[in-house]
């Protein structure tokens, strides 16, 4: 369906989980994840509804606490730290469901991550980056008055606007067109072309072997499998958790 | 000309200069005075909940506590005015921080338990056991510092400051990430912001406002009850003025004071049992059809309001 082409992952990996456990009662959302990623991969992080993917991302962008197993970016711990410590150490994501400073325009939402959301100086082009995502007309508008696609947009912009070493993208390609499909995978391959870690949840499995180099599988809290998608398809115990068995159990 | 500096000299001059010269045209200086009190004291509720989304409905706590800290420094200490302010804003503050933790409620929940918060300290101070620390119930009389237009004076360069802080938050980043906590915080942290830092500093100079024109209020009148000055109407009028006017802008508490407030004088003295009948209309009229306040019409029409 598309083209080989050649992974930017280099060197040591940039973020490095392992065996995290995240438990809200006692139910085990993460069950001891481990998985890792390099700066320039998209990793691609799949599994049935409930199998902990949003949660693994909340819990590596700090709006969860972990329960348990460590979390190392870039060499130190960073398990628990706050959102915006984990944003300066260059750390982001979007949201699956975008919640932009609503009452704010297009432009002051990027403002403010611009603003407070880089710890290395140096200016960002603000107008650059909101023309890249096709946000440049709406620059003056309420973020309100936006579409869902275009408040999906300024959610990822509003976190490129902090330069982020590692993004998650939590599920961005839901309600895209085909057109703004494309646009958005040569979007993030252009940012793992520059270096950029991309951990990216997604249902939408052409999305995903369009844009990741390897993908982690999850169920239930636990990776079950870790390799390329077309391999992941022939597993017998993905198949199983995505399909079912033969004799319906 | 920078927007900041439009601001001060569009808004907040003639504003400041009214005040400090209406005096001179205009007898009844207690009224002019409790102006300036509202004036302040709505704007305090701006920064907290127009720029950064609490809503204090036990504000009059920072007011009180600001009245007490200012008369027990006089009082006990035999602090002259000056200073005595201080020990008032540090009174203010110091609830302040003692009721952060009130900050990770939201919405109704945070509003109930300032409410409730404002209540008790207004319980404590008026406790007759206490009668030795802070005259309990009986009230405060301060006559040895009374001096009406060096108090009045004082007042309106407060508000002049207040004002200017409001400039700040409208015209600063600093504003804008109190905006970005207001409107979602959880997003507001991914953008860098210390939520929890940001809050606090807003929360702070919202008790800081409301601490220094307690003060000064307990100073100009010079004799008061705990009940004076813990009256829930402070925080209600506040409120109301700050809404009525539209929040998160420096004129909407300013155009809401001087509508509500004027209104509540002259059918207070004109016709004042058809008061709560043409108060209610009002706002059940404001909440039905202008939601966002009087400035939100010239918003819609694509006015910059400042």
């Amino acid at each position: 369906m598309f083209p080989d082409r050649p992974s930017n992952a280099s060197g040591e990996p940039l973020l490095r989980i392992d065996a995290l456990v995240k438990r809200f009662g006692g139910f085990r959302a993460l069950d001891g994840v481990s998985f890792h990623v390099k700066a320039g991969e998209i990793l691609g992080l799949v599994g049935p509804n409930g199998s902990g993917k949003t949660t693994c991302i909340n819990v590596i962008s700090g709006l969860y606490r972990p329960d348990g197993g460590a979390i190392d970016y870039r060499g130190r711990s960073i398990g628990g730290l706050k959102s915006h410590k984990l944003v300066h150490l260059g750390i982001n994501r979007t949201f699956q469901v975008p919640k932009p400073f609503l009452t704010l325009t297009v432009r002051e939402n990027v403002e403010v991550a611009a603003t407070y959301g880089r710890s290395e100086g140096g200016a960002l082009d603000i107008e650059a980056l909101l023309a890249s995502l096709e946000l440049d007309a709406q620059a003056s508008r309420p973020a309100a008055e936006l579409n869902s696609v275009q408040q999906k947009m300024l959610d990822l912009a509003r976190a490129l606007a902090t330069k982020p070493r590692l993004l998650c993208i939590d599920e961005l390609a839901a309600g895209l067109n085909p057109a703004e499909l494309d646009r958005v995978a040569e979007k993030l391959r252009a940012l793992a072309r520059e270096g950029t870690a991309l951990l990216v949840v997604e249902h939408l499995m052409g999305f995903i072997d369009h844009v990741t180099d390897r993908v982690i599988v999850l169920n239930a809290g636990k990776e079950i499998f870790e390799g390329a998608l077309s391999a992941a398809v022939r597993d017998s115990q993905v198949v199983e958790v995505f399909l079912g068995t033969e004799d319906g159990s | 000309m920078p927007r900041a500096v439009q601001h001060l000299a569009f808004v907040v001059a003639p504003v400041v200069a009214a005040m400090a010269l209406l005096p001179l045209a205009y007898s009844n200086q207690l009224l002019l005075f409790n102006f300036v009190v509202f004036l302040a004291l709505a704007q305090g509720v701006n920064v907290i909940y127009g720029f950064t989304g609490y809503l204090p409905f036990g504000y009059v706590g920072f007011f009180g506590a600001g009245a007490y800290g200012f008369s027990l420094a006089v009082i006990h200490l035999e602090w002259g005015p000056l200073p005595a302010l201080g020990a008032g804003v540090l009174a203010a503050l110091v609830l302040g921080v003692i009721l952060t933790p009130l900050l990770r409620l939201s919405g109704a929940y945070f509003a109930i338990a300032n409410l409730a918060a404002a209540q008790a300290l207004f319980q404590i101070i008026s406790n007759p056991n206490l009668t030795d620390i802070t005259k309990g119930p009986y009230g405060i009389s301060l006559s040895g510092v009374f001096s009406p237009n060096f108090s009045y004076g004082i007042a309106v360069g407060i508000l002049a400051a207040t004002l200017c802080l409001v400039v700040y938050l409208r015209n600063s980043k600093f504003g804008l990430s109190l905006q970005a906590i207001r409107e979602d915080a959880i997003s507001a942290g991914m953008a860098g912001v210390n939520v929890v830092r940001s809050r606090t500093i807003a929360w702070l100079m919202s008790a800081f406002v409301a601490g220094v024109i307690g003060g000064v209020f307990a100073w100009y009148v010079s004799v008061f009850y705990p009940d004076t000055v813990f009256s829930p109407e402070f925080s209600i009028f506040a409120i109301v003025f700050a809404l009525f006017g539209g929040v998160a802008t420096i004129t909407g508490p300013i155009l809401g004071v001087a509508i509500l407030y004027g209104i509540y004088n002259a059918i207070g003295i004109s016709t004042p049992q058809y008061f709560q009948l043409i108060y209610g209309v009002l706002i059940v009229g404001l909440v039905l059809f202008l939601p966002n306040g009087l400035v939100s019409i010239f918003k819609r029409l694509g006015y910059d309001v400042p």
